[in-house]
């Protein structure tokens, strides 16, 4: 691989992982909220955080530069207290690219944890444990192996994420242009086939590489506790 | 008294009405199949909710609806053998055991009622397998051992011969005896099943 190709490799990298793991614990609530808990507005809430995976991205993006942009409610207030700017930043790749994998985060999340059964919870409860404590050494430990592989889909996800973040963060060389903004560019100039087959090829062997960590993950912590989640 | 229970629920078409109170150590609930015992027992535990009435066991009120008192799971001490076992599968036996003790901070001073305990139940050689590799005799008696160091104020014991064949039925039934006679904790006792419930209390509440 050149230089330049690292370079968009590591920050396609930077951007996922930022991404998932600042996403994750509030995938974790949603998903616990949305698998344990009866409340009024459950249908819509769900409805809501699966928005992003039916609305075109460029939609999602749009919003997110409403929201987040300078003059926006939630980006002016970020710049105002901590002097803090997503738009055009790297980091703002990795909100767009965190939003358009919760829905999918949410989604793998919650079926594991509806796969631990609530029996054991209750035992749990019997025994003296509080609510917190049930979730951190019951519903956490048993539902790992569907959290991880929830963690690594969305990191897929994120890899591929194109249309929010080219809208919201536009495509700036060594800032917000990740592999698929870089193959997009590529694809404008004239003799950038080579590039292209070069950074798809990347794409694909990274893709590849974290759905089969997911699958390994899954089978092996599956295997040892005898808990099969997925 | 030992227990002093009036409750009514709502569950589907079923409408419970339950009242009863017990001196003895060991009061067995018995009826048919889906009549309720089992609701009962949750409600005693605090994981189902009565419509109204009281729960009070000793000189504790876990529950009651015209004080509105409703006593949280976790703090009822409620020693409760569930007819499955329900052993936590990621965890060791020895893990299981000791889970309501590591709740409390010096888990050391406990060591002692571990051994006691494990040695009373016969397994102390379970201690490093893994649930999923007990038969179902020793799942019940790790469940029971469970329950009994969680330092329970009262034991719920909801068919816990259930799942057993006969021989592995006489061995509980006697280990139950034991408890009975010598830990002086009071126990609800459900089950479907007359001789059994005759060997073990002639206090017997019927739920029809």
């Amino acid at each position: 691989m050149t230089d330049a190709e690292i370079a968009i490799l590591l920050l396609s990298l930077k951007v996922s992982a930022v991404a998932i793991l600042a996403a994750a614990p509030i995938a974790f609530a949603v998903a616990w909220l949305l698998a344990r808990v009866q409340f009024t507005g459950k249908l819509l809430l769900d409805a809501f955080i699966h928005l992003p995976l039916v609305v075109p991205p460029v939609v999602t993006g749009w919003m997110l530069l409403i929201l987040f942009g300078p003059q926006g409610p939630i980006g002016g207030m970020l710049e105002r207290l901590f002097g803090v700017t997503l738009m055009f930043r790297w980091s703002g790749a990795a909100l767009a690219a965190a939003v358009m994998a919760f829905p999918l985060m949410v989604r793998a999340m919650r079926l594991s944890i509806e796969a631990v059964d609530v029996r054991l919870e209750n035992a749990a409860r019997t025994l003296g444990a509080s609510r917190w404590r049930v979730l951190a050494s019951v519903t956490l430990p048993l539902c790992l192996p569907g959290m991880a592989a929830g963690l690594i889909l969305g990191f897929a996800r994120s890899l591929g994420e194109f249309g929010a973040t080219i809208s919201f963060v536009s495509n700036i060389a060594g800032e917000t242009r990740t592999l698929p903004l870089a193959i997009y560019s590529q694809l404008q100039v004239p003799e950038g086939e080579a590039q292209v087959t070069r950074l798809a090829l990347i794409s694909i062997a990274l893709s590849l590489c974290a759905l089969l960590a997911s699958e390994i993950l899954v089978r092996r912590s599956g295997a040892k506790r005898g808990v099969h989640v997925l | 008294m030992s227990f002093d229970i009036s409750v009514r629920k709502k569950l589907g078409a079923l409408d419970l009405d339950i009242r009863f109170q017990s001196d003895a150590g060991l009061t067995a609930i018995a009826g048919p199949s889906g009549c309720g015992k089992t609701s009962l027992l949750n409600m005693v535990a605090g994981l189902l909710r009565p419509d109204e009435g009281h729960i009070v066991v000793g000189d504790e009120i876990l529950f009651d609806s015209a004080r509105h008192i409703a006593v949280a799971v976790e703090r009822r001490s409620a020693g409760y053998v569930f007819q499955d076992g329900r052993l936590f599968p990621h965890m060791r036996v020895r893990d299981n055991l000791l889970y309501a003790v590591q709740l409390e901070a010096g888990d050391r001073h406990e060591q002692g009622a571990l051994s006691d305990i494990s040695s009373f139940l016969g397994i102390d050689h379970l201690f490093d397998r893994w649930p999923a590799t007990l038969s179902g005799g020793e799942v019940q008696r790790v469940a029971i051992g469970r329950a009994l160091l969680s330092q329970p104020r009262f034991l719920l014991m909801d068919e816990p011969l259930g799942a057993l064949d006969t021989m592995r039925r006489d061995e509980i039934m006697a280990m139950i005896e034991r408890i009975r006679d010598e830990m002086g904790l009071p126990i609800l006792y459900v089950s479907h099943d007359p001789s059994e419930i005759g060997r073990l209390s002639d206090n017997i509440i019927s739920i029809s």
